[in-house]
Parts: C-alpha cells; sequence; structure tokens
C-alpha cells in the first residue's frame, strides 16, 4: 500500500506541502499518486516567479498510460523548481516525498489542505 | 459488466499486480513498474496472462470452405501447422475482429480443424458470428461445427528475446526440436511439464510485443501450474511477469493495431493497412466482399478518406487517443493510440490522417491540450526487432 509520510499535509489532488522557512512550502505528490499514475515521464513544471493559485492547474505529470494536471495546493509566487525531476522524472516515483519534490512556492495562503491521517483515510494510503 | 477472472489470479495477487478491467476481464495492468515490464521483454523475456482472449474451434468437412466465407482471408490455403492473422467483417465492411487462425491436423475422422482466437472483447461476438454464419450463409449451411471453448481455456503468452531459452527448459530433451524449429506464425503440439506432469499443449510462435515470442493454449486446471513452472525455472530478472500497461506499449511501438483503438465496426481495413489481409480474389462470396470490393475501389486509404500512420513526437509530450492531429492549425485527423516509447525514448502515436498528409516525413501536429506540438509522419512499425 502507497506510504503516507506522516509530518505533511496533503491536497484533495494529491499534492503534498511541506513547510520550509517562513511562508515557503516545498510541493510534490503522494505516493497514492504516483502509484496510480504508472511510472512518470515527463513533467510541466511552472516557471520561477510565476503566481500560482490554490486548486488551479499549474503544469502537468505524464506517465507512460496517461496525463495528469498538477495543481498548487497554496496561492503566492514559484521561488524555485527541482531541475533533477525534469531530467529524470522517474525521481517522482522513487521518492516522491524526498528528492521527487517539485516545486516551492512563497505562500500567501493555503487551499484546504488534510492532514495525513485524513488524507490516508480517504484515498487509502498508509501511514 | 460482468467481472471475468481468469484461472490466474490469484497468482496475479500473490506477485502484487495492480488490476485493470479490460473487456470485462480483471486483468494484471502491472506487477511493479510497467516500464521494466517493457524493457524485460525487449532484452530478456515477459510473462503474459492472456487466457482472456477467445478460442473458438471451427471443425468439420467444409471448415476451410466456411471460414473462407466467413473471414476476410484465404484461409484455405493456409498450411498445416501455420497460422494467419485475418478480420471478421460484417456485410458492410466493418471489422467486428481481427484474429488469428491456426490451422490444426485434421481430426480422426479427417474433418478439418481450425482454432480461431479472437481478443477478450470480442470473443462472444465472434463465436456467435461463425455459428450464425455456418448455419444460415449458404445453401444447406455448412457441414462444419462451432464450439467456443473460451471459459475453459487460459492462454500464457511467453515474449522476449530469451523466450525460446526459457521454453526449453519445461520441456523433454526429445522434443527441443519441436520448439527450436518452429517457425514464426505456426504452432505446434509440444509435451510440457506442467507441476511434475506431462501436458500435451499446443504451442504457437506467435505476439503481440514485436519480440520473439511464443504462446501456450491450456486449460484452465493446468493454467496455475504451467505459469508457476515457467516462473520457477526462469533465473532470476531472465523473465518478468508483465501486465496489459507494457503490452499496450510493447504493441504500440511494434506498430499493432489493437481493436477498439486503430481499429473498429465504423473503420475499414483499407484504411488500416490491412488491405493485404482482405483477399477480394478468392473464390466464392465471403461476408463483406461487396463493400470491400467498392472501399478498394474507391481508394479508401489510398487517394481517398484518411489512413493509419504513424507520428513520431519531436518534443518530450505524448499524444493521446483521440487527440486531433493538425496540419497548419487546421484538423487533418485523429490519434487512435500515443504514449512515450520506452524502447526508443520519444513519443509514438498511431493516427488516421487525411491521405493527403500521409506520407512519411509530412510534419503534422498533434493538438496536446490546446497546444499544438509537432510530429512527424513516419513508416510503421516504430521498433523492428533485429534478427
Amino acid at each position: 500500500m502507497a506510504k503516507v509520510a506522516a509530518e505533511l499535509q496533503y491536497s484533495d489532488e494529491h499534492e503534498w506541502v511541506s513547510r520550509e522557512n517562513g511562508n515557503v512550502v516545498s510541493i510534490g505528490i503522494s505516493a497514492v499518486a504516483t502509484d496510480a499514475l504508472g511510472d512518470i515521464v515527463y513533467v510541466d513544471l511552472p516557471e520561477v516567479g510565476s503566481a500560482v493559485t490554490a486548486g488551479e492547474t499549474c503544469g502537468e505529470v505524464e506517465s507512460t498510460k496517461s496525463v495528469s494536471d498538477l495543481y498548487s495546493p497554496v496561492t503566492g509566487e514559484v521561488t524555485e523548481i527541482n531541475p533533477v525531476v525534469i531530467e529524470d522524472p522517474a525521481l517522482i516515483n522513487n521518492d516522491p516525498y524526498g528528492a521527487g519534490w517539485l516545486f516551492k512556492v512563497a505562500a500567501d495562503s493555503e487551499g484546504p489542505l488534510l492532514s495525513a491521517e485524513e488524507y490516508a483515510a480517504k484515498n487509502g494510503g498508509e501511514l | 459488466m460482468t467481472e471475468n477472472y481468469t484461472a490466474l489470479y490469484e497468482e496475479h495477487k500473490k506477485l502484487g499486480a495492480s488490476f485493470t478491467d479490460f473487456g470485462g476481464w480483471q486483468m494484471p495492468l502491472k506487477y511493479g513498474s510497467e516500464l521494466a515490464e517493457h524493457h524485460a521483454v525487449r532484452n530478456s523475456a515477459g510473462i503474459f496472462d492472456l487466457s482472456h482472449m477467445g478460442e473458438v474451434w471451427v471443425t468439420g468437412p467444409d471448415a476451410a470452405a466456411f471460414l473462407d466465407y466467413a473471414l476476410a482471408g484465404k484461409i484455405s490455403a493456409m498450411a498445416v501447422g501455420k497460422a494467419k492473422y485475418s478480420l471478421i467483417c460484417n456485410e458492410d465492411g466493418g471489422i467486428i475482429d481481427d484474429l488469428i487462425v491456426y490451422r490444426r491436423p485434421a481430426d480422426a475422422e479427417g474433418h478439418h480443424r481450425f482454432l480461431v482466437v479472437p481478443n477478450a472483447g470480442n470473443a462472444k461476438v465472434v463465436a456467435e458470428a461463425l455459428a450464425q454464419r455456418s448455419g444460415s450463409a449458404r445453401e444447406g449451411g455448412f457441414e462444419v461445427a462451432v464450439d467456443d471453448v473460451s471459459a475453459a481455456t487460459s492462454l500464457i503468452a511467453v515474449q522476449g528475446p530469451k523466450a525460446e531459452e526459457i521454453l526449453l527448459r519445461l520441456v523433454p530433451a526429445a522434443q527441443h526440436e519441436l520448439v527450436t524449429g518452429l517457425k514464426y506464425y505456426a504452432a505446434v503440439e509440444v509435451s510440457f511439464l506442467v507441476g511434475g506432469a506431462s501436458r500435451n499443449l499446443l504451442l504457437a510462435r506467435t505476439g503481440y510485443t514485436g519480440e520473439d515470442g511464443f504462446e501456450i493454449f491450456v486449460e484452465n486446471d493446468d493454467a496455475a501450474a504451467l505459469w508457476q513452472s515457467i516462473v520457477a525455472i526462469a533465473d532470476e530478472g531472465e523473465l518478468t511477469p508483465s501486465g496489459l500497461a507494457s503490452r499496450d506499449s510493447l504493441r504500440l511501438e511494434a506498430g499493432m493495431p489493437l481493436y477498439g483503438n486503430e481499429l473498429s465496426l465504423e473503420g475499414d481495413p483499407f484504411a488500416a493497412g490491412l488491405g493485404p489481409v482482405v483477399a477480394l480474389s478468392k473464390e466464392g462470396d465471403f461476408v463483406g466482399k461487396a463493400a470491400l470490393a467498392a472501399k478498394k475501389e474507391a481508394g479508401a486509404g489510398s487517394t481517398s478518406g484518411r489512413k493509419l500512420v504513424g507520428l513520431k513526437g519531436l518534443g518530450r509530450r505524448a499524444g493521446r487517443g483521440h487527440y486531433p492531429v493538425l496540419k497548419d492549425g487546421n484538423v487533418v485527423g485523429e490519434v487512435t493510440s500515443g504514449q512515450p516509447s520506452p524502447t526508443l525514448g520519444y513519443p509514438v502515436a498511431m493516427a488516421y490522417v487525411d491521405v493527403a498528409y500521409a506520407e512519411p516525413g509530412t510534419a503534422l501536429d498533434i493538438d496536446l491540450r490546446g497546444k499544438a506540438e509537432p510530429f512527424e509522419v513516419v513508416a510503421l512499425p516504430f521498433y523492428k526487432r533485429s534478427k
């Protein structure tokens, strides 16, 4: 069963949010989502400096079988993207909560977020 | 829709498969990584459960003449032991299914025997169409029996460059030449060791992956033991259980049409590049002949209508089924299958495009959710194994 990292918060669209310094958050997608997608082969991330809005699409995640929109779980400005996953999207499958992180945002506000317990209960993940 | 489970369902669960519905069957989508399974088949070998496919025996003194009438190919010209790819069409020339026909030795009474293998979702329809055509087709009907054994029959495929080597470990030495001497698109009865017992099974050198490989027909009762025997004799890493996700990416690279994507009742064989499968010159009438002759006469797939082509992506993003194909912003076709090619490293797609844009080298775009991405028409298949 797909792992749900206990220390993170989650959106209904399967993104996770990790608080860094001040209002900066790191964002990735959950193992529940990467399992469902299959092997990820391409990822399209928002540009550094662009504005993202909680609950709205800001990129794409493409697997061998399908393509999914990437939603931002927070509202703010993109401060950094993970260049490594663009070159090696398989990292998103292999280490979704670590090296497979996607982008960082200086967040003004957050969309509705779930605790790890709530997310796992809803999506069948394992804490 | 009815949920059907193959005799190997428990084996798949043991191997940690995730499942998908395919043609009314719960089938393994993948066991781990579908990319790893894909590469395993290209580089070593994979084992697939294809028990959802149909098996219909056509037996009797008129069996060959009957299949000439019921199918688009000239089945009576087949040699015993051979397999042939064919189509079953309706009166309008629409494709009911694509299928493989195996000609088996005549039975003790001298009756011709053919095994017809339709696709999972179409197995019932094909069996019913054959039964119906055998009775009412011509004056007095055909002296032939149509026996749908799909429910009792499992099918296991071993595909990849190491497939032969792996199978040889399952058959006694005295039978090795039957396996090594088996030609592509042919089948033979071979004695297999299945769970310690010897079983005479039909072994076909056919497949749907673009690799060398085999398909083994086995009764449901023996299916799990055969599966376990094959998995057990292969050393670690040589043989990878592979699901439908990798099967789809493999067949797409090999340029093989999939019923429901490239082939349909509305489609026509000439547009799909299957003109050579339609034997318009064979003796006598066959179902769909008049309509198919008219389509050919009208230049379907060559000078009129649309044609199935391969598209190679110049960027990294893949086209998917039903996405529009564009030329200078105008819709000139539609994608039927598309995804990133694991073997080739770029996106590939099959699409029907207006014949004016079907020449290899033609620059086209696929409308990827609102953005036009560049693709180029290329000859099919995308991937061909080196022999």
